[in-house]
Protein backbone atom coordinates (compact mmCIF):
# COMPACT_ATOMS: atom_id res chain seq x y z
CA UNK A 1 0.00 0.00 0.00
CA UNK A 2 0.95 3.66 -0.18
CA UNK A 3 1.87 4.71 3.32
CA UNK A 4 1.24 8.26 4.51
CA UNK A 5 1.39 10.17 7.75
CA UNK A 6 -0.87 12.98 8.80
CA UNK A 7 0.77 16.39 8.94
CA UNK A 8 1.06 18.05 12.37
CA UNK A 9 -2.03 20.01 13.36
CA UNK A 10 -0.05 23.27 13.46
CA UNK A 11 0.96 22.85 9.81
CA UNK A 12 -2.57 21.94 8.76
CA UNK A 13 -3.87 25.07 10.49
CA UNK A 14 -1.48 27.18 8.45
CA UNK A 15 -2.38 25.41 5.23
CA UNK A 16 -6.11 26.10 5.68
CA UNK A 17 -5.69 29.55 7.26
CA UNK A 18 -7.21 31.40 4.29
CA UNK A 19 -10.48 29.48 4.30
CA UNK A 20 -13.61 29.62 6.39
CA UNK A 21 -15.44 26.69 4.82
CA UNK A 22 -13.37 23.64 4.29
CA UNK A 23 -14.05 20.07 3.23
CA UNK A 24 -11.83 17.43 4.76
CA UNK A 25 -11.82 14.56 2.32
CA UNK A 26 -10.63 11.10 3.28
CA UNK A 27 -9.76 8.20 1.03
CA UNK A 28 -10.96 4.68 1.78
CA UNK A 29 -8.02 2.79 0.30
CA UNK A 30 -4.30 2.95 1.25
CA UNK A 31 -4.36 5.85 3.70
CA UNK A 32 -7.27 4.25 5.51
CA UNK A 33 -5.23 1.07 6.04
CA UNK A 34 -2.27 3.04 7.40
CA UNK A 35 -4.47 5.16 9.69
CA UNK A 36 -3.61 8.47 8.01
CA UNK A 37 -6.69 9.49 6.05
CA UNK A 38 -9.67 7.14 6.30
CA UNK A 39 -13.11 8.00 7.65
CA UNK A 40 -11.99 7.74 11.29
CA UNK A 41 -9.00 10.03 10.79
CA UNK A 42 -11.18 12.56 8.96
CA UNK A 43 -13.54 12.67 11.95
CA UNK A 44 -10.74 13.01 14.50
CA UNK A 45 -8.97 15.71 12.51
CA UNK A 46 -12.21 17.64 11.96
CA UNK A 47 -12.91 17.66 15.71
CA UNK A 48 -9.36 18.68 16.52
CA UNK A 49 -9.45 21.52 14.00
CA UNK A 50 -12.83 22.78 15.21
CA UNK A 51 -11.51 22.87 18.76
CA UNK A 52 -8.23 24.48 17.78
CA UNK A 53 -9.94 27.17 15.67
CA UNK A 54 -12.41 27.89 18.44
CA UNK A 55 -9.51 28.35 20.82
CA UNK A 56 -7.85 30.70 18.35
CA UNK A 57 -11.10 32.63 17.92
CA UNK A 58 -11.32 31.72 14.24
CA UNK A 59 -14.68 30.94 12.67
CA UNK A 60 -14.62 27.84 10.52
CA UNK A 61 -17.11 25.42 9.03
CA UNK A 62 -15.75 21.97 8.45
CA UNK A 63 -17.50 19.34 6.39
CA UNK A 64 -16.37 15.73 6.35
CA UNK A 65 -16.45 13.24 3.50
CA UNK A 66 -14.60 10.04 2.66
CA UNK A 67 -14.70 8.49 -0.78
CA UNK A 68 -13.53 5.05 -1.83
CA UNK A 69 -10.48 6.18 -3.86
CA UNK A 70 -9.24 9.70 -4.53
CA UNK A 71 -7.03 8.50 -7.38
CA UNK A 72 -9.98 7.48 -9.57
CA UNK A 73 -12.20 10.03 -11.20
CA UNK A 74 -15.21 7.73 -11.03
CA UNK A 75 -15.18 8.03 -7.23
CA UNK A 76 -14.00 11.65 -7.19
CA UNK A 77 -17.09 12.77 -9.09
CA UNK A 78 -19.26 11.68 -6.15
CA UNK A 79 -17.70 14.44 -4.11
CA UNK A 80 -18.60 17.29 -6.50
CA UNK A 81 -21.64 18.60 -4.54
CA UNK A 82 -19.67 18.68 -1.26
CA UNK A 83 -16.70 20.37 -2.93
CA UNK A 84 -18.94 23.06 -4.41
CA UNK A 85 -20.29 23.92 -0.94
CA UNK A 86 -16.79 24.73 0.36
CA UNK A 87 -13.99 27.22 -0.26
CA UNK A 88 -11.29 24.60 -0.23
CA UNK A 89 -10.56 20.89 0.15
CA UNK A 90 -8.10 19.41 2.60
CA UNK A 91 -7.30 16.00 1.16
CA UNK A 92 -6.07 13.22 3.41
CA UNK A 93 -5.18 11.04 0.41
CA UNK A 94 -1.70 10.42 -0.95
CA UNK A 95 -0.12 12.95 -3.31
CA UNK A 96 -1.72 11.24 -6.28
CA UNK A 97 -5.15 11.68 -4.71
CA UNK A 98 -4.52 15.38 -4.00
CA UNK A 99 -3.50 15.96 -7.61
CA UNK A 100 -6.39 13.96 -9.02
CA UNK A 101 -8.82 16.10 -7.00
CA UNK A 102 -7.07 19.28 -8.14
CA UNK A 103 -7.39 18.15 -11.75
CA UNK A 104 -11.14 17.47 -11.39
CA UNK A 105 -11.92 20.65 -9.42
CA UNK A 106 -9.86 23.24 -11.23
CA UNK A 107 -11.33 26.26 -9.42
CA UNK A 108 -11.14 24.94 -5.87
CA UNK A 109 -7.89 24.93 -3.88
CA UNK A 110 -6.98 21.35 -2.97
CA UNK A 111 -4.56 21.13 -0.06
CA UNK A 112 -2.52 18.24 1.33
CA UNK A 113 -3.24 17.05 4.85
CA UNK A 114 -0.81 14.15 4.90
CA UNK A 115 2.80 13.51 3.91
CA UNK A 116 2.98 10.62 1.48
CA UNK A 117 5.94 8.57 2.57
CA UNK A 118 6.42 5.30 0.71
CA UNK A 119 5.11 2.07 -0.77
CA UNK A 120 5.27 -0.32 2.11
CA UNK A 121 3.79 -3.04 4.21
CA UNK A 122 2.35 -3.31 7.69
CA UNK A 123 5.24 -5.03 9.42
CA UNK A 124 3.29 -5.36 12.63
CA UNK A 125 0.52 -3.36 14.20
CA UNK A 126 1.56 0.30 14.09
CA UNK A 127 4.79 -0.27 12.16
CA UNK A 128 5.03 0.28 8.44
CA UNK A 129 8.16 -0.36 6.41
CA UNK A 130 9.17 0.75 2.96
CA UNK A 131 9.72 -2.20 0.67
CA UNK A 132 9.25 -1.00 -2.91
CA UNK A 133 10.38 2.09 -4.83
CA UNK A 134 8.25 1.46 -7.88
CA UNK A 135 11.35 1.49 -10.08
CA UNK A 136 9.55 -0.07 -13.01
CA UNK A 137 11.95 -2.98 -13.46
CA UNK A 138 11.46 -5.58 -10.75
CA UNK A 139 14.45 -7.77 -9.99
CA UNK A 140 13.11 -9.45 -6.86
CA UNK A 141 13.58 -12.86 -8.49
CA UNK A 142 17.36 -12.67 -8.17
CA UNK A 143 17.34 -11.11 -4.71
CA UNK A 144 15.31 -13.75 -2.90
CA UNK A 145 12.28 -11.48 -2.73
CA UNK A 146 13.99 -8.62 -0.87
CA UNK A 147 14.55 -5.36 -2.76
CA UNK A 148 18.04 -3.91 -2.27
CA UNK A 149 17.24 -0.80 -4.34
CA UNK A 150 14.69 0.16 -1.73
CA UNK A 151 15.90 -1.48 1.44
CA UNK A 152 19.67 -0.94 1.21
CA UNK A 153 20.59 2.65 2.12
CA UNK A 154 23.28 2.55 -0.59
CA UNK A 155 21.20 0.72 -3.22
CA UNK A 156 23.92 -1.95 -3.42
CA UNK A 157 23.26 -4.63 -6.01
CA UNK A 158 26.18 -6.92 -5.38
CA UNK A 159 26.21 -7.69 -1.69
CA UNK A 160 26.37 -5.91 1.66
CA UNK A 161 28.72 -3.04 2.40
CA UNK A 162 31.30 -3.23 5.16
CA UNK A 163 28.95 -1.73 7.70
CA UNK A 164 26.49 -4.58 8.08
CA UNK A 165 26.68 -5.92 11.62
CA UNK A 166 24.47 -8.40 13.44
CA UNK A 167 21.99 -8.22 10.58
CA UNK A 168 21.40 -4.50 11.01
CA UNK A 169 22.08 -1.52 8.77
CA UNK A 170 24.83 0.89 9.83
CA UNK A 171 22.74 3.85 8.74
CA UNK A 172 19.86 2.92 11.01
CA UNK A 173 20.35 0.10 13.52
CA UNK A 174 16.55 -0.18 13.72
CA UNK A 175 16.51 -1.35 10.11
CA UNK A 176 17.44 -4.80 8.93
CA UNK A 177 20.35 -4.95 6.52
CA UNK A 178 18.65 -5.77 3.22
CA UNK A 179 21.60 -7.88 2.16
CA UNK A 180 21.51 -9.84 5.39
CA UNK A 181 17.87 -10.64 4.62
CA UNK A 182 18.71 -11.56 1.02
CA UNK A 183 21.50 -13.90 2.09
CA UNK A 184 19.34 -15.55 4.77
CA UNK A 185 16.51 -16.04 2.32
CA UNK A 186 18.73 -17.47 -0.42
CA UNK A 187 20.28 -19.80 2.14
CA UNK A 188 16.84 -21.17 3.06
CA UNK A 189 15.91 -21.46 -0.63
CA UNK A 190 19.18 -23.32 -1.33
CA UNK A 191 20.12 -20.62 -3.86
CA UNK A 192 23.32 -19.29 -2.34
CA UNK A 193 24.98 -19.61 -5.76
CA UNK A 194 22.95 -16.57 -6.84
CA UNK A 195 25.16 -14.47 -4.57
CA UNK A 196 28.08 -15.07 -6.89
CA UNK A 197 26.31 -13.62 -9.91
CA UNK A 198 27.50 -10.17 -10.98
CA UNK A 199 24.51 -7.82 -11.12
CA UNK A 200 25.11 -5.18 -13.80
CA UNK A 201 24.24 -1.50 -13.30
CA UNK A 202 20.55 -0.87 -12.99
CA UNK A 203 18.68 0.65 -15.88
CA UNK A 204 17.01 3.62 -14.24
CA UNK A 205 15.11 4.61 -17.38
CA UNK A 206 12.02 2.86 -16.10
CA UNK A 207 12.23 4.79 -12.83
CA UNK A 208 11.49 8.40 -12.05
CA UNK A 209 14.84 9.43 -13.55
CA UNK A 210 13.16 9.21 -16.96
CA UNK A 211 10.64 11.84 -15.86
CA UNK A 212 7.04 11.17 -14.84
CA UNK A 213 5.90 7.79 -16.08
CA UNK A 214 2.80 6.77 -17.94
CA UNK A 215 1.45 3.28 -18.39
CA UNK A 216 -0.68 2.74 -21.47
CA UNK A 217 -2.89 -0.35 -21.58
CA UNK A 218 -4.38 -0.32 -25.06
CA UNK A 219 -6.37 -3.46 -24.33
CA UNK A 220 -8.27 -1.51 -21.69
CA UNK A 221 -8.76 1.68 -23.63
CA UNK A 222 -12.19 2.61 -24.85
CA UNK B 1 45.21 -8.15 -16.63
CA UNK B 2 46.00 -7.93 -20.33
CA UNK B 3 46.58 -4.31 -21.03
CA UNK B 4 49.81 -2.78 -19.82
CA UNK B 5 49.39 -0.58 -16.80
CA UNK B 6 52.20 1.83 -15.99
CA UNK B 7 51.69 2.12 -12.27
CA UNK B 8 54.55 1.86 -9.82
CA UNK B 9 52.29 0.13 -7.33
CA UNK B 10 51.45 -2.46 -9.97
CA UNK B 11 55.14 -2.99 -10.78
CA UNK B 12 56.09 -3.47 -7.14
CA UNK B 13 53.28 -5.92 -6.51
CA UNK B 14 53.88 -7.90 -9.68
CA UNK B 15 57.55 -8.28 -8.74
CA UNK B 16 56.45 -9.90 -5.50
CA UNK B 17 57.72 -7.08 -3.29
CA UNK B 18 55.80 -6.31 -0.09
CA UNK B 19 54.04 -3.05 -0.92
CA UNK B 20 53.43 -0.14 1.43
CA UNK B 21 50.64 2.35 0.89
CA UNK B 22 49.32 5.07 3.18
CA UNK B 23 46.33 7.36 3.30
CA UNK B 24 46.13 11.10 2.83
CA UNK B 25 42.90 12.92 3.58
CA UNK B 26 42.48 16.15 1.57
CA UNK B 27 41.77 19.34 3.53
CA UNK B 28 38.41 20.99 4.17
CA UNK B 29 39.51 23.91 2.07
CA UNK B 30 41.29 24.90 -1.09
CA UNK B 31 44.86 25.12 0.21
CA UNK B 32 47.22 22.86 -1.72
CA UNK B 33 49.97 23.30 0.90
CA UNK B 34 48.06 21.01 3.28
CA UNK B 35 48.24 18.19 0.74
CA UNK B 36 51.87 18.93 -0.08
CA UNK B 37 52.80 18.88 3.61
CA UNK B 38 51.17 15.48 4.04
CA UNK B 39 52.91 14.32 0.88
CA UNK B 40 56.30 15.42 2.23
CA UNK B 41 55.71 13.36 5.38
CA UNK B 42 55.01 10.25 3.34
CA UNK B 43 57.62 10.65 0.62
CA UNK B 44 60.22 7.89 0.60
CA UNK B 45 58.26 5.70 3.01
CA UNK B 46 55.41 4.47 0.81
CA UNK B 47 54.95 3.21 -2.74
CA UNK B 48 51.63 4.94 -3.27
CA UNK B 49 49.32 7.27 -1.39
CA UNK B 50 45.56 6.76 -1.23
CA UNK B 51 43.68 10.01 -1.50
CA UNK B 52 40.24 9.77 0.04
CA UNK B 53 37.09 10.97 -1.72
CA UNK B 54 35.07 13.08 0.71
CA UNK B 55 35.56 10.45 3.38
CA UNK B 56 32.92 10.07 6.08
CA UNK B 57 30.74 12.14 3.75
CA UNK B 58 32.41 15.40 4.75
CA UNK B 59 33.09 17.87 1.96
CA UNK B 60 36.79 18.20 1.21
CA UNK B 61 39.08 19.11 -1.65
CA UNK B 62 38.38 16.66 -4.48
CA UNK B 63 40.40 13.49 -4.62
CA UNK B 64 41.43 14.18 -8.22
CA UNK B 65 42.84 17.60 -7.37
CA UNK B 66 44.69 16.36 -4.28
CA UNK B 67 46.07 13.43 -6.32
CA UNK B 68 47.31 15.91 -8.86
CA UNK B 69 49.17 17.89 -6.16
CA UNK B 70 50.88 14.69 -4.99
CA UNK B 71 51.80 13.76 -8.56
CA UNK B 72 53.59 17.08 -8.97
CA UNK B 73 55.71 16.14 -5.97
CA UNK B 74 56.70 12.83 -7.52
CA UNK B 75 54.40 10.75 -5.33
CA UNK B 76 52.16 8.11 -6.83
CA UNK B 77 48.52 8.54 -5.83
CA UNK B 78 45.73 5.99 -5.54
CA UNK B 79 42.60 7.95 -6.32
CA UNK B 80 39.71 6.81 -4.17
CA UNK B 81 36.37 7.14 -5.91
CA UNK B 82 32.98 6.63 -4.33
CA UNK B 83 29.68 6.08 -6.11
CA UNK B 84 27.77 8.09 -3.50
CA UNK B 85 28.14 11.52 -5.09
CA UNK B 86 28.33 11.03 -8.84
CA UNK B 87 26.24 9.17 -11.38
CA UNK B 88 27.82 6.92 -14.00
CA UNK B 89 28.28 9.79 -16.45
CA UNK B 90 30.32 11.86 -13.99
CA UNK B 91 32.26 8.84 -12.71
CA UNK B 92 33.43 7.80 -16.16
CA UNK B 93 34.26 11.35 -17.08
CA UNK B 94 36.33 11.80 -13.92
CA UNK B 95 38.16 8.51 -14.45
CA UNK B 96 39.25 9.71 -17.88
CA UNK B 97 40.11 13.14 -16.55
CA UNK B 98 42.14 11.66 -13.70
CA UNK B 99 44.07 9.41 -16.04
CA UNK B 100 44.79 12.34 -18.32
CA UNK B 101 46.44 14.05 -15.34
CA UNK B 102 48.67 11.01 -14.74
CA UNK B 103 46.67 9.23 -12.04
CA UNK B 104 47.13 5.52 -12.61
CA UNK B 105 45.62 3.81 -9.59
CA UNK B 106 42.01 3.86 -8.48
CA UNK B 107 40.26 2.45 -5.43
CA UNK B 108 36.59 1.81 -6.20
CA UNK B 109 34.23 2.29 -3.27
CA UNK B 110 30.57 2.85 -2.61
CA UNK B 111 31.37 5.43 0.09
CA UNK B 112 30.22 6.25 3.59
CA UNK B 113 26.54 7.09 3.77
CA UNK B 114 25.86 10.83 3.86
CA UNK B 115 23.95 10.49 7.12
CA UNK B 116 27.33 10.10 8.90
CA UNK B 117 28.69 13.31 7.44
CA UNK B 118 28.31 17.03 7.97
CA UNK B 119 25.53 17.41 5.40
CA UNK B 120 23.06 14.59 6.09
CA UNK B 121 20.37 16.49 4.19
CA UNK B 122 22.18 15.78 0.90
CA UNK B 123 20.72 13.50 -1.76
CA UNK B 124 22.88 10.47 -2.43
CA UNK B 125 23.37 9.09 -5.90
CA UNK B 126 24.37 5.42 -5.85
CA UNK B 127 23.52 5.12 -9.53
CA UNK B 128 25.93 2.19 -9.65
CA UNK B 129 27.62 0.27 -6.84
CA UNK B 130 31.32 -0.30 -6.16
CA UNK B 131 31.20 -3.65 -7.98
CA UNK B 132 29.81 -1.95 -11.08
CA UNK B 133 32.48 0.75 -10.81
CA UNK B 134 35.26 -1.86 -10.74
CA UNK B 135 33.82 -3.50 -13.86
CA UNK B 136 33.47 -0.12 -15.55
CA UNK B 137 37.14 0.79 -15.02
CA UNK B 138 38.17 -2.69 -16.16
CA UNK B 139 36.08 -2.47 -19.33
CA UNK B 140 37.58 0.92 -20.11
CA UNK B 141 41.06 -0.53 -19.73
CA UNK B 142 40.65 -3.94 -21.35
CA UNK B 143 38.15 -3.16 -24.09
CA UNK B 144 38.73 0.55 -24.45
CA UNK B 145 35.02 1.20 -24.15
CA UNK B 146 32.79 3.24 -21.90
CA UNK B 147 29.62 1.86 -20.33
CA UNK B 148 27.63 2.48 -23.48
CA UNK B 149 30.09 0.40 -25.50
CA UNK B 150 31.51 3.49 -27.21
CA UNK B 151 35.12 3.07 -28.25
CA UNK B 152 37.19 5.63 -26.36
CA UNK B 153 39.86 7.74 -27.96
CA UNK B 154 42.69 6.82 -25.60
CA UNK B 155 41.13 4.71 -22.87
CA UNK B 156 42.28 5.13 -19.26
CA UNK B 157 44.45 2.24 -18.10
CA UNK B 158 44.07 2.23 -14.37
CA UNK B 159 45.42 -0.27 -11.87
CA UNK B 160 42.20 -1.20 -10.10
CA UNK B 161 41.74 -1.51 -6.38
CA UNK B 162 38.79 -2.46 -4.22
CA UNK B 163 38.07 -2.60 -0.52
CA UNK B 164 37.25 -5.62 1.58
CA UNK B 165 36.06 -5.82 5.15
CA UNK B 166 36.77 -9.25 6.65
CA UNK B 167 35.16 -8.12 9.91
CA UNK B 168 31.67 -7.24 8.74
CA UNK B 169 28.76 -9.65 8.74
CA UNK B 170 27.75 -12.12 7.43
CA UNK B 171 31.26 -13.55 7.70
CA UNK B 172 30.86 -16.48 5.30
CA UNK B 173 29.70 -14.08 2.60
CA UNK B 174 32.80 -11.88 2.85
CA UNK B 175 34.94 -14.17 0.71
CA UNK B 176 32.18 -14.54 -1.88
CA UNK B 177 32.13 -10.76 -2.14
CA UNK B 178 35.90 -10.69 -2.51
CA UNK B 179 35.64 -13.24 -5.34
CA UNK B 180 33.00 -11.09 -7.04
CA UNK B 181 35.24 -8.02 -6.84
CA UNK B 182 38.12 -9.96 -8.38
CA UNK B 183 35.87 -11.25 -11.16
CA UNK B 184 34.67 -7.71 -11.77
CA UNK B 185 38.26 -6.60 -12.31
CA UNK B 186 39.99 -5.77 -9.03
CA UNK B 187 43.78 -6.09 -9.23
CA UNK B 188 44.45 -5.21 -5.62
CA UNK B 189 42.50 -5.14 -2.37
CA UNK B 190 42.96 -2.85 0.60
CA UNK B 191 41.26 -4.18 3.71
CA UNK B 192 39.51 -2.57 6.65
CA UNK B 193 41.80 -1.93 9.64
CA UNK B 194 42.96 -5.20 11.13
CA UNK B 195 42.85 -5.55 14.90
CA UNK B 196 41.25 -8.98 15.11
CA UNK B 197 44.12 -10.98 13.63
CA UNK B 198 42.47 -14.36 14.21
CA UNK B 199 39.49 -13.40 12.13
CA UNK B 200 41.68 -11.87 9.44
CA UNK B 201 43.73 -15.07 9.22
CA UNK B 202 40.57 -17.13 8.94
CA UNK B 203 39.34 -14.90 6.11
CA UNK B 204 42.73 -15.15 4.37
CA UNK B 205 42.59 -18.93 4.63
CA UNK B 206 39.13 -18.94 3.02
CA UNK B 207 40.49 -16.65 0.29
CA UNK B 208 43.46 -18.97 -0.30
CA UNK B 209 41.20 -22.04 -0.36
CA UNK B 210 39.20 -20.42 -3.14
CA UNK B 211 42.40 -19.60 -5.03
CA UNK B 212 41.73 -15.88 -4.73
CA UNK B 213 45.18 -14.92 -3.47
CA UNK B 214 46.59 -16.11 -6.79
CA UNK B 215 44.39 -13.64 -8.62
CA UNK B 216 44.65 -10.49 -6.53
CA UNK B 217 47.13 -8.60 -4.36
CA UNK B 218 45.81 -8.20 -0.82
CA UNK B 219 47.12 -5.28 1.23
CA UNK B 220 46.22 -5.52 4.89
CA UNK B 221 44.87 -2.32 6.42
CA UNK B 222 46.26 -0.96 9.68
CA UNK B 223 45.47 2.11 11.78
CA UNK B 224 47.69 2.92 14.78
CA UNK B 225 45.66 3.41 17.94
CA UNK B 226 46.27 6.55 20.00
CA UNK B 227 44.40 5.64 23.16
CA UNK B 228 42.17 3.08 24.82
CA UNK B 229 39.31 5.49 24.21
CA UNK B 230 39.96 5.42 20.48
CA UNK B 231 40.07 1.61 20.54
CA UNK B 232 36.74 1.48 22.36
CA UNK B 233 35.20 4.07 20.07
CA UNK B 234 36.24 2.19 16.96
CA UNK B 235 34.90 -1.05 18.34
CA UNK B 236 31.58 0.33 19.53
CA UNK B 237 30.78 3.22 17.24
CA UNK B 238 32.33 2.46 13.87
CA UNK B 239 30.25 -0.05 11.95
CA UNK B 240 32.20 -2.97 10.58
CA UNK B 241 35.17 -2.41 12.90
CA UNK B 242 36.32 -5.15 15.24
CA UNK B 243 38.78 -4.31 18.05
CA UNK B 244 39.07 -7.32 20.37
CA UNK B 245 38.78 -6.81 24.13
CA UNK B 246 42.38 -7.92 24.95
CA UNK B 247 43.69 -5.21 22.64
CA UNK B 248 41.51 -2.54 24.27
CA UNK B 249 42.79 -3.76 27.67
CA UNK B 250 46.37 -3.64 26.47
CA UNK B 251 45.90 0.01 25.50
CA UNK B 252 44.14 0.77 28.79
CA UNK B 253 46.84 -0.88 30.89
CA UNK B 254 49.63 1.47 29.86
CA UNK B 255 49.96 4.95 31.42
CA UNK B 256 48.16 7.59 29.34
CA UNK B 257 51.31 9.26 28.05
CA UNK B 258 52.63 5.88 26.89
CA UNK B 259 49.40 5.03 25.00
CA UNK B 260 50.57 6.47 21.68
CA UNK B 261 53.78 4.47 21.90
CA UNK B 262 51.83 1.31 22.68
CA UNK B 263 49.49 1.93 19.72
CA UNK B 264 52.46 2.24 17.39
CA UNK B 265 53.96 -0.92 18.87
CA UNK B 266 50.73 -2.84 18.22
CA UNK B 267 50.68 -1.49 14.68
CA UNK B 268 54.24 -2.64 14.03
CA UNK B 269 53.47 -6.08 15.47
CA UNK B 270 50.43 -6.32 13.21
CA UNK B 271 52.53 -5.46 10.16
CA UNK B 272 55.10 -8.09 11.16
CA UNK B 273 52.33 -10.68 11.33
CA UNK B 274 50.91 -9.55 7.99
CA UNK B 275 54.32 -10.06 6.34
CA UNK B 276 54.14 -13.71 7.37
CA UNK B 277 50.65 -14.47 6.05
CA UNK B 278 50.58 -16.29 2.73
CA UNK B 279 48.75 -14.19 0.18
CA UNK B 280 49.22 -10.83 1.91
CA UNK B 281 51.24 -8.71 -0.50
CA UNK B 282 51.45 -5.46 1.34
CA UNK B 283 50.22 -3.12 4.03
CA UNK B 284 47.96 -0.09 3.81
CA UNK B 285 48.57 2.36 6.67
CA UNK B 286 45.61 4.55 7.50
CA UNK B 287 46.96 6.96 10.10
CA UNK B 288 43.99 9.30 10.18
CA UNK B 289 45.21 12.92 10.35
CA UNK B 290 48.48 11.52 11.72
CA UNK B 291 50.55 11.20 8.57
CA UNK B 292 53.73 12.20 10.44
CA UNK B 293 53.78 8.81 12.19
CA UNK B 294 53.78 6.73 8.99
CA UNK B 295 57.52 7.09 8.35
CA UNK B 296 58.36 5.87 11.85
CA UNK B 297 56.03 2.87 11.52
CA UNK B 298 57.40 1.88 8.11
CA UNK B 299 60.97 2.21 9.33
CA UNK B 300 60.38 0.30 12.57
CA UNK B 301 58.60 -2.43 10.63
CA UNK B 302 61.78 -2.85 8.60
CA UNK B 303 60.10 -1.90 5.34
CA UNK B 304 62.57 0.83 4.32
CA UNK B 305 64.12 1.69 1.98
CA UNK B 306 61.29 1.51 -0.50
CA UNK B 307 62.14 0.23 -3.98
Amino acid sequence: MIVAEQKPLSEIKEIIALYKKILIMGCGTCVKTCFAGGEDEVAVLASALRLACKKDGKEIEIEELTIERQCEDEFIRESAPAVSRNEGVLSLACGAGVQALARRFGKTPVLPGVNTTFIGVLEKQGIFTEECSGCGDCNLAIFGGVCPFTRCAKKLLNGPCGGSQNGKCEVNPESDCAWHLIIERLRILGQMDKLRIYVPPKNWQTSLSGGPRKLVREDHMI
Amino acid sequence: MNMKVHSRLQEILSKGEFAVTAECGPPRGATPEVVRKKGELLKGYVDAVNVTDNQTAIVRMSSIAACSHLLQMGLEPVMQMVTRDRNRIALQSDIMGAYSLGIKNILCLSGDHQSFGSQPDALNVFDIDSMNLIRTVQTMREQGKDMSGFELNGPPRMFIGAAANPFADPFEYRVIRLAKKIDAGADFIQTQCIYNMDRFKEWMKMARDEGLTEKVHILGGVTPLKSAGMAKFMNNKVAGMDVPEPLIKRMANVPKKKAVEEGIKICIETIAELCEIEGVHGVHIMAIEWEEIVGQIVESAGLTPRP
